[in-house]
């Protein structure tokens, strides 16, 4: 059995089979890690090209790493090392890439949509590694891996996510993903971070942290971008570190095996204090070494894989 | 001579019954019914049997975007012209939003001469510019312009932001008994938006343009139209709280006209889908709620006109990403098959949809159309039953973006009469 879907565009067009199929790869690939030689011949001969046109170290070098341990070859490519900077548009760039015959096109943009565009465009599946507000889905599913890896189930857990939900595709994966497996999902926000028609969504909306934190099961802490202050989204970090971060005395309110999240790269003493983001809630870390395994899941399944226990 | 027979005649207020018309040197000479058996009255006169088909007085689109001067790669004017002459449409207001900008008589007096010498025999009247360069200073000189041909001032795509050049230009216009057309967005409120702002805008990431980014540009205008008591009309209406403002405003006397596009009362903010660009427009397409309160507005006489906003864009504009792909639908040739649909819907009689096509356009713009003795011979004989497919690639208009393609419209212009002149016969076009 393999993905339904070519492409891994966003959590929306997978099926909850899907998410289980890459997360249970995701959780046998994560093994090759702890051997000695922590790379498999798996993908030799395939060919991976990653295209990031907007900055990103983790995602990046996550998913460099993840076709490395498979042992596909790497060409990794930034809109200032294109030819997009002479001015050739994105669908040529990615026209002229097909044609070096990749097996795959993993892409990061700073627009909406266009993963789905290039998806048109070439015949490859097509990852997308972030694209704009929309999705963000390899990093939905390394959040689920880290969950289910923690406690044990998604289902039935209350996940609450806090911060700039409107601008964050994080969040609108992660609200796509959790839902699908079975959680549910609380945002708390101020008003002007919470996005238009957010009724339809199917989640808990609250303007409370506190309320948000208390009773959740995992806390999602969203990157706070200090500059969207001039937007009037709101007043200056300080409020914004007072009534909306993570502290320990709002961490009070929590399930004494509350689970802490955070995409990265974290904003320490605004959205999340040092010491809980370094406490033993924090589950960080685990989801940086998870995104490698979820991404190495995501190349082989998209190549056709299909695992067994021998292999 | 050209005789036009057996076919219904509609001229709203005027005239709705079967007739014949007889065209001799550009005019209307004689409306009539001639005896089945008899003879047109002239041997040499090409008749034309229109019997079934409904003839009316021709078609005005009173915004267009036809990019010549300067963006000739999208549109020129003899391709614009010759996609209206295929829409129907005898005439078309073309917006100053060309390079360089119709800020000047010789800009205005340029449009004009290319229209007329492109051959493709549609009537061009242009608008002009309210400010200089569009760039929202100084006034441009309304008094050269009008001179020149323009029958309009707008600064369409730029928004006039400031209030009290809005206010001037108002005032100023009313001296040339002219109307000032507004593009009604605040900009900052618009901000980076690019589709609707609601659950669609929200699930695809994209940033959103509320209804308030038009409506408080409307509500602005109409007070300033009520203090100055100048003719303001305002352009592609969208939104249901416009519609409702311009409804007040009516009630209260204020003079002021609007008008709404075909997408506005076809499609809604739906029609994105997964980031399809033809679908990018702006004022975007708005929510089902909006497109129900643009359809009543067109019902109840709020919104006087029908207008395409024809906005061709080539694929280096449009193939690209969502958030950079240029706003606009190329409208000329849909815009009366889809507007039809509204007759079929029982939105408006055929008689009020002939009325916000061609004689309300017509009235506002200074110019007499209309199908009576005397009349100059600009009409659009129009079928309204037959069943066709949109096909973006066979458009005559170089921008082939329109979410419409595919789509199966019924009813279309059959002919287009200019002065007399055949400019448009389906039956000659292969179609």
């Amino acid at each position: 059995m393999g993905l339904s879907t070519r492409d891994v565009l966003d959590i929306a067009s997978l099926s909850g089979e899907d998410i289980s199929l890459i997360l249970e790869t995701a959780r046998r690939m994560k093994e090759i890690f702890r051997r000695p030689v922590k790379k498999v011949p798996t993908l030799r001969g395939k060919t991976v090209v990653s295209f990031f046109h907007e900055p990103s170290t983790r995602t990046r070098v996550s998913f460099d790493l993840a076709a490395k341990r498979l042992s596909a070859d790497l060409v990794s490519l930034s809109a200032s090392t294109s030819s997009m900077v002479k001015g050739e548009t994105l669908v040529d760039t990615v026209r002229n890439i097909e044609q070096m015959v990749p097996d795959v096109i993993v892409i990061r943009h700073s627009s909406a949509g266009v993963p789905h565009m290039l998806a048109r465009h070439v015949s490859v599946p097509v990852i997308n590694a972030g694209d704009g507000m929309h999705a963000h889905p390899s990093q939905a599913l390394l959040d689920m891996m880290t969950v289910l890896e923690k406690k044990g189930r998604i289902d039935g857990l209350r996940l609450a996510i806090i911060g700039d939900i409107a601008r964050s595709r994080v969040a609108r994966s992660d609200i796509e993903g959790f839902l699908k497996m079975g959680a549910s999902v609380v945002l708390a926000a101020p008003p002007t971070m919470i996005p238009a028609g957010v009724e339809s969504f199917g989640v808990d909306v609250t303007y409370d942290a506190d309320k948000a934190v208390s009773g959740a099961d995992v806390i999602m802490m969203l990157r706070i971008q200090k500059e969207r202050a001039a937007s009037f989204l709101f007043p200056s970090v300080r409020e914004y570190a007072l009534r909306y971060g993570l502290n320990a005395e709002r961490l009070k309110l929590a399930k004494k095996d509350v689970a802490i999240m955070h995409p990265g790269p974290i904003n320490r003493g605004v959205e999340i204090a040092p010491d809980v983001a370094d406490g033993k809630h924090s589950i960080i870390l685990d989801q940086v070494e998870n995104g490698v395994a979820v991404r190495m899941a995501l190349f082989y399944l998209v190549m056709g894989g299909q695992w067994n226990a021998g292999d | 001579m050209l005789v036009i027979r057996g076919g219904r005649v509609i001229d709203p207020g005027r005239l709705d019954g079967v007739h014949d018309i007889w065209i001799e040197s550009g005019r209307i000479v004689r409306i009539g019914n001639m005896d089945e058996h008899a003879e047109p009255g002239d041997e040499n006169a090409d008749v034309i049997d229109a019997s079934g088909r409904i003839v009316v007085p021709g078609l005005i689109d009173m915004h267009v975007h036809l990019r010549e001067p300067g963006y000739e790669y999208k549109e020129t004017i003899a391709t614009g012209c010759a996609a209206a002459a295929r829409g129907g449409f005898t005439a078309v207001c073309p917006m100053p939003n060309t390079n360089p900008v119709n800020d000047s008589a010789q800009v205005c007096r340029f449009i004009i001469d290319q229209a007329r010498s492109c051959g493709a025999g549609v009537k061009v009247y242009p608008v002009g510019a309210i400010s200089v360069g569009l760039a929202g200073r100084e006034l441009a000189e309304y008094g050269e312009l009008k001179s020149a041909g323009a029958v309009a001032f707008s600064d369409d795509g730029n928004p006039v932001t400031n209030g009290q050049l809005m206010r001037r230009a108002l005032e100023y216009a009313k001296g040339m008994g002219l109307p000032v057309i507004s593009h009604c967005e605040d900009l900052l409120l618009a901000g980076k938006g690019v589709m609707n702002e609601g659950t669609f805008a929200s699930r695809l990431g994209l940033a959103g343009i509320p209804n308030a980014a038009e409506s408080v540009m409307v509500c602005r205008d109409v007070a300033l139209c009520e203090l100055t008591g100048g003719r303001l009309h305002i352009a592609h209406v969208s939104a249901r709280e416009s519609v409702e403002i311009i409804r007040h405003a009516k009630q209260r006397g204020i003079k002021v006209t609007a008008e709404t596009a075909p997408h506005f009362f076809t499609l809604t903010e739906e029609a994105v889908g997964m980031y399809d660009t033809s679908a990018k427009v702006n004022p975007p397409l708005r929510s089902a709620a909006d497109r129900d309160a643009v359809r009543e507005g067109l019902a109840d006489g709020t919104i006087d006109v029908i207008a395409s906003d024809h906005a061709p864009h080539s694929t280096v504009d449009k193939d690209v990403e969502f958030d950079a792909a240029a706003n606009g639908i190329s409208g000329l040739e849909t815009s009366l098959g889809l507007s039809l649909a509204l007759v079929k819907e029982n939105v408006l009689s055929m008689a009020d949809l002939i009325e916000k096509m061609s004689v309300a356009p017509a009235r506002i713009i200074g110019k007499e159309n209309g199908i009576f003795e005397g009349a100059v011979a600009d009409m659009t004989i129009i079928d309204p039953d037959s069943s066709w497919i949109v096909r973006a690639d066979s458009f005559c208009s170089l921008g082939k973006n329109t979410p419409f393609d595919g789509w199966e419209l019924n009813g279309r212009a059959v002919m287009t009469i200019v002065d007399g002149g055949v400019v448009f016969d389906a039956s000659k076009s292969g179609l």
